[in-house]
């Protein structure tokens, strides 16, 4: 084991690595940590939580860890305190079965009412309206259809700050995961299926959004922009849309469907109706059966 | 007796007894195998259990199954057990002819489930019914095409089974090895009671 | 006419199936001449006799477990090579720059790392150790089933090259390497690709699995007398804990695989979009299997641990039997946990919470096996040398993996943390801090066991500091990452996300790991030839407790001269402190024969394998009679041992023990 010189010189080294990194990343942004939706600040919460619970017994690891390689070290070594045949002690062991019992068993209390609480299809009260939209992953972009506007959009979701929004969302291709880190958690969207999805946003502004499962070559290109706005401006653009877009009929829909990448953002104005559920219950029955019901 | 060293004496004893583990171990590592074997089938039988209703539009296993074909299926495999359970009381006794006929008539019965086996499967799939129709037959096909692949296999190690007694008749080896193919033939037994039950009774019976 | 003939002949090989880039057929070229170079070496050098003696047909488990680790090895460079180009790849393609792999391409390399390291060098290594170790330390002469436990090794080689043709022949999977459906269907994977990776694991699942089975029976049955099952060396035990799990969890997988073959083959609906099938039921069998292989990998690891702080504190494993509990408890948990891998599927609350609970559990018994470590430690005699420095950076990294598993359990912090590079950081801290660096610990400690002579320590100090600085290097900013929202597999990110800096310090870490690789490279080489410096004469060169230290070095192939007395834990420990000697008499030695039979099975499943990748329906046929009739030929054979003799025994003894190693 060096000279303390040595050690003073490693302790510098660490200080100086923590110190730039801190600084580098309290420059740049960090979706998770920094949350704008209800939801997303709500596991945020719960995140840190769950640290600080499991540090009462990660710190006292790494300092016994460090305490006793360092005591009982072999250059250290003095007879009197060595005792090779020591081979357990019914109460420590007891002990540490007990100590990790009881704060998983907080932890699991913590996750039994987390897991209700932050279900991701449980409605979001609130004084506002919910906006439903309907979200269909394409081969690798996503639509978004707004059922009660009337419009539907391309990698370009717009909502309304502090009103809930209620996801249904499936595939029309491989298995995707919708994910928008600043407002809340992700959920598989699956072909012939639907899942849901509330998130509120309570902050205006700019959020990116992308799949978090791998579909294919064009995976890294589903990334959407999210722009939460005040009601009034969002429905601007809701009317803005319905009156210039082209239609989203049959046809331009299966264009639109077919593979392509890195899409620009598009809209669209008067989607077919139930576009959303033909897409699932193409899967579900075979051609020709079940599309009309 | 005392002309017998000890170290000989313990030498001979050790033998006796690695004889005896060499030939425990091989029928408990056959034991741990048919268990692995029980875990795929479960599976299996769990991917049935999720698909059955999967039928995307097409038959439902009451359209498709006639439970009294089944059942001479059925009779031909638990008879085929009967035998082969006599086929090893013979093996036991060293008789080698009643061996190889309980094993002839074993193969027979074998053989006839295999055939039933194959024939309805044919009819189905000429039917248009094959395991490209739906969830639910894909899952019945490869559930009850899995079994029917295992007995093949019990068949073909029947057949040098008796192909080995006839040559070497019964040894300590021979006996060991009747044993597991009797293991393995009741173990496809048993499965086939669960697929009888499951895919055959609960599918055409609605309860 | 020409069409159908090379239809028959070929199946779906053609001209397209080669290399389509100068990266892929640098990749090519780099598997074809290692095997080529190494026939080239053998031929020159006069040595295809002495390796198909010595090495090719052998049954016995030393020499099966060097197999295994050198393949691992060979598996290791090449799984590292994958990280090379992921790492450019990311640190580069940001923007307007798309780096210098393809999509596809990089998909590609994502899924051979994370399937080569998994099956090929985790799983390899792991079997490698079972065979060095469990027979020595059972006291045993060799496995229950020795013909069998060739088969498994040399299934397990086969699966490695057909993964490896992939390079050279068609592609391989782009679907990540638990290939899930639809992705991995033929409608949107209609290359071959998915094909090799379902056929080489299957192949080498069902290696493993055999290879299970062969080692629950041996522990179970061929213990040494008086060594009852708590009297055991830990590693056995915890050997026993995953080899139950192989037992229970590998079914699943070839069902799981062979599913996923007939789909694509034959045309089933089990996974399929659309057809009545349920892509969901495919996630819960892969990870009903999935789940169970990381404790199948990482029961083994904690075994290693168990023995090397015993070892190198110079005193009793703390707390025995809580940690035998601790495992039996590991094993019952891992089977009850799977869901965790995708709580954002969509299941209700009280489906997610009750396996996000049953995950935290697990944390509880391995919790006390760090405790009970850090108290074998607790008053001892700590030696700091490396297998003991790999434990101290295990426990480092694996409280901090472990901390990020417990996080996740929770169902809602998971929704922002799923298969994001958090999830990342955390199981690679799993896996290298908790699998590999035991794997490393062991080979450096059971190294002069079996080649008598032990690794330059100095390297591997060097090697283990560049391990973990440039591990923590490289998956600290995949944590921050994961935070940022960067999702895993990612080929190409927009520039404005900030993203880059983390990824070129996390590619710097990488380039870290790979000079440790090279120093453990050069630890191997130098050790080789300054081994006259370390020679290990005493076969026991760190004062070790287990039956394994009681025999010479290197370990004669008949293991024991005697069978060990065994009453008490820690066997040879207590013999040498009360100055025990065995005075018993020689005995007759039952040694299975070389047979070629076992890699004749093997190669007939690989060209198996292979026809059924690219539909080469005649070769598949071929394939499969060569594996049944050399079956069959092995079952008719009644005479597949030798006898050695006591006196013969006695003289081998005499010189090994003696003469031999001076």
């Amino acid at each position: 084991m060096g000279k303390p010189k040595k050690w003073w010189f490693w302790i510098i080294v660490l200080v100086a690595a923590a110190v730039i990194s801190i600084g580098y990343l309290s420059t740049v942004n960090i979706p998770i940590l920094q949350p704008k939706g209800i939801i997303a600040d709500k596991e945020f919460r719960l995140l840190v939580a769950v640290v600080l619970i499991m540090c009462i017994v990660v710190v006292p690891v790494f300092i016994m860890l460090g305490y006793i390689v360092w005591k009982y070290r072999d250059s250290n070594h003095s007879p009197k305190q060595y005792t090779p045949d020591v081979s357990g002690n019914r109460k420590l062991e007891g002990l540490w079965w007990l100590i990790p019992s009881i704060i998983i068993a907080v932890l699991s209390v913590i996750t039994w009412n987390a897991s209700y609480a932050l279900n991701p299809y449980k409605p979001i009260p609130s004084r506002n309206r919910t906006l439903p939209v309907e979200v269909i992953a394409l081969d690798w972009k996503w639509l978004f259809i707004y059922p009660t506007k009337g419009i539907a959009s391309v990698n370009d979701l717009r909502i309304p700050v502090n009103t809930p929004v209620h996801f249904y969302l499936t595939s029309d291709t491989v298995m995707n995961s919708f994910w928008i880190p600043q407002l809340s958690g992700q959920i598989y969207d699956m072909p012939g299926m639907q899942t849901q999805l509330f998130v509120m946003a309570d902050q205006p502004g700019d959020y990116k959004g992308w799949s978090a499962n791998i579909s294919g070559i064009g995976f890294a290109s589903m990334m959407f922009n999210v722009h939460a706005s005040s009601s009034g401006q969002f429905n601007l653009w809701v009317n803005k849309t319905k009156y210039i877009s082209p239609k989203l009929n049959l046809a331009a829909y299966n264009r639109l469907a077919k593979p392509s990448m890195y899409v620009k953002p598009q809209y669209y104005s008067s989607p077919e109706p139930n576009l959303f559920y033909r897409t699932i219950t193409k899967y579900m029955f075979p051609a020709g059966k079940g599309m009309n019901r | 007796m005392s002309e017998i060293s000890p170290a000989l004496r313990l030498a001979r004893t050790n033998k006796l007894i690695a004889k005896y583990d060499k030939e425990s171990k091989t029928i408990f590592g056959f034991w741990v195998y048919l268990m692995t074997d029980c875990v795929l089938f479960a599976s299996l039988f769990a991917t049935f259990a999720v698909l059955r209703h999967n039928t995307f539009g097409g038959p439902t296993a009451a359209d498709l199954f006639s439970l009294p074909y089944v059942l001479a299926e059925t009779l031909a495999l638990l008879t085929s057990s009967f035998t082969c359970g006599l086929a090893v009381l013979s093996a036991q006794q060293r008789h080698k002819n009643r061996v190889v006929f309980w094993f002839a008539v074993t193969f027979l019965l074998g053989a006839t489930f295999l055939a039933l086996e194959i024939n309805e499967f044919h009819k189905f799939v000429a039917m248009g019914d094959s395991w490209r129709r739906s969830g639910f037959l894909s899952s019945y096909f490869t559930l009850v095409g899995t079994h029917g692949l295992h007995i093949t296999i019990g068949l073909l190690w029947m057949a040098v089974m008796v192909a080995f007694v006839i040559k070497r008749g019964i040894t300590d080896g021979t006996l060991k090895r009747i044993r597991m193919l009797s293991l393995f033939w009741h173990f496809l037994d048993v499965v086939w009671i669960f697929i009888f039950t499951i895919v055959y009774l609960f599918g055409v019976i609605k309860v | 006419m020409m069409h159908v003939f090379a239809n028959f002949w070929l199946g779906k090989l053609n001209l397209q199936a080669l290399p389509p880039n100068a990266i892929q057929w640098f990749g090519a070229l780099l598997m074809i001449s290692v095997p080529i170079g190494l026939a080239v070496f053998l031929t020159v050098t006069k040595r295809w006799k002495w390796l198909y003696k010595e090495w090719l047909t052998t049954q016995d488990p030393k020499k099966i477990g060097v197999m295994y680790i050198i393949v691992a090895v060979a598996m290791l460079l090449r799984g590292a090579a994958d990280v090379a180009l992921i790492k450019t790849q990311q640190s580069i393609s940001v923007g307007h720059s798309m780096g210098i792999l393809s999509s596809s391409h990089f998909q590609q390399i994502v899924t051979a790392h994370g399937t080569i390291m998994i099956f090929f060098v985790a799983m390899g290594l792991m079997f490698g150790l079972f065979n060095l170790i469990v027979p020595l330390q059972i006291g045993a002469r060799d496995v229950a089933f020795p013909f069998l436990n060739a088969t498994s090794f040399w299934l397990f080689f086969s699966g490695m090259v057909l993964v490896n043709l992939s390079l050279i022949l068609g592609d391989f999977a782009a679907t990540g390497w638990l290939a899930y459906p639809p992705l991995s269907e033929l409608r949107y994977s209609p290359t071959v690709g998915v094909d090799y990776w379902i056929w080489s694991l299957e192949i080498a699942g069902v290696g493993s699995l055999l290879s299970g089975i062969n080692f629950l029976v041996t522990i179970l049955k061929m213990r040494v007398k008086g060594m009852n099952l708590m009297k055991m060396p830990m590693f056995c035990w915890s050997v026993l804990g995953s080899t139950l799990l192989i037992a229970f969890a590998f079914p699943i997988l070839t069902v799981c695989l062979t599913l996923l073959a007939l789909d694509r083959d034959i045309g089933t609906h089990f996974f399929t979009a659309g057809g009545g099938g349920n892509m969901m039921m495919y996630v819960n069998l892969i990870w009903a299997w999935g789940h169970p292989e990381v404790y199948i990998l990482v029961l083994p690891a904690f075994g290693v641990y168990s023995e090397v702080v015993a070892t190198f504190s110079r005193k009793r494993l703390f707390g025995y039997t809580s940690m035998v509990w601790a495992i039996m408890a590991i094993v019952l948990l891992s089977f009850i946990v799977w869901l965790h891998h995708f709580f954002t599927m969509g299941a209700g609350s009280d489906v997610n919470a009750f396996f996000g609970i049953m995950t935290m559990i697990i944390a509880i018994p391995t919790g006390v096996k760090i405790f009970n470590w850090l108290f074998t430690m607790y008053r001892g005699k700590i030696r700091l040398e490396s297998p003991m420095l790999w434990f101290i950076g295990f426990v480092v990294l694996f409280t901090i993996g472990g901390m990020a598993g417990v996080m996740m359990a929770v169902p809602p912090i998971d929704f922002q943390l799923h298969n994001s590079l958090f999830l990342i950081a955390h199981f690679h801290m799993m896996i290298v801090g908790g699998v590999l660096f035991a794997d490393f610990a062991a080979i450096t400690y059971w190294f002069p066991k079996i080649f008598g002579f032990r690794l330059n320590e100095r390297l591997g100090r060097i090697a283990f500091w560049c391990w973990l600085i440039g591990f923590l290097l490289s998956f600290i900013p995949l944590y921050i990452l994961g935070f940022m929202g960067a999702t895993r597999r990612l080929d190409h990110y927009a520039a404005g996300l900030g993203w880059q800096q983390l990824f070129i310090v996390s590619a710097i870490g990488a380039a870290v790991i790979g000079i440790g690789v090279g120093v453990q490279i050069l630890q191997l080489v130098y050790s080789y030839f300054s081994r006259r410096n370390n020679l290990d004469l005493s076969g026991d060169p760190w004062d070790g407790r287990s039956l394994e230290w009681s025999t010479p070095s290197p370990v004669p192939f008949y293991n024991f001269a005697k069978t060990p007395h065994v009453t008490e834990r820690d066997a040879f420990w207590v013999a040498k402190r009360h100055n025990l000697k065995d005075t018993r008499p020689y005995e007759d030695i039952e040694i299975p024969k070389n047979t070629p039979l076992a890699m004749i099975i093997a190669a007939g499943a690989l060209a198996f394998g292979f026809a059924v990748v690219w539909h080469i329906w005649w070769l598949a046929v071929i394939g499969l009679l060569t594996s049944v009739v050399s079956l069959i030929v092995r079952s008719m054979d009644e005479h597949t041992e030798r006898i050695i003799k006591a006196e013969e025994i006695e003289r081998l003894d005499k010189l090994y023990s003696g003469g031999l190693s001076r």
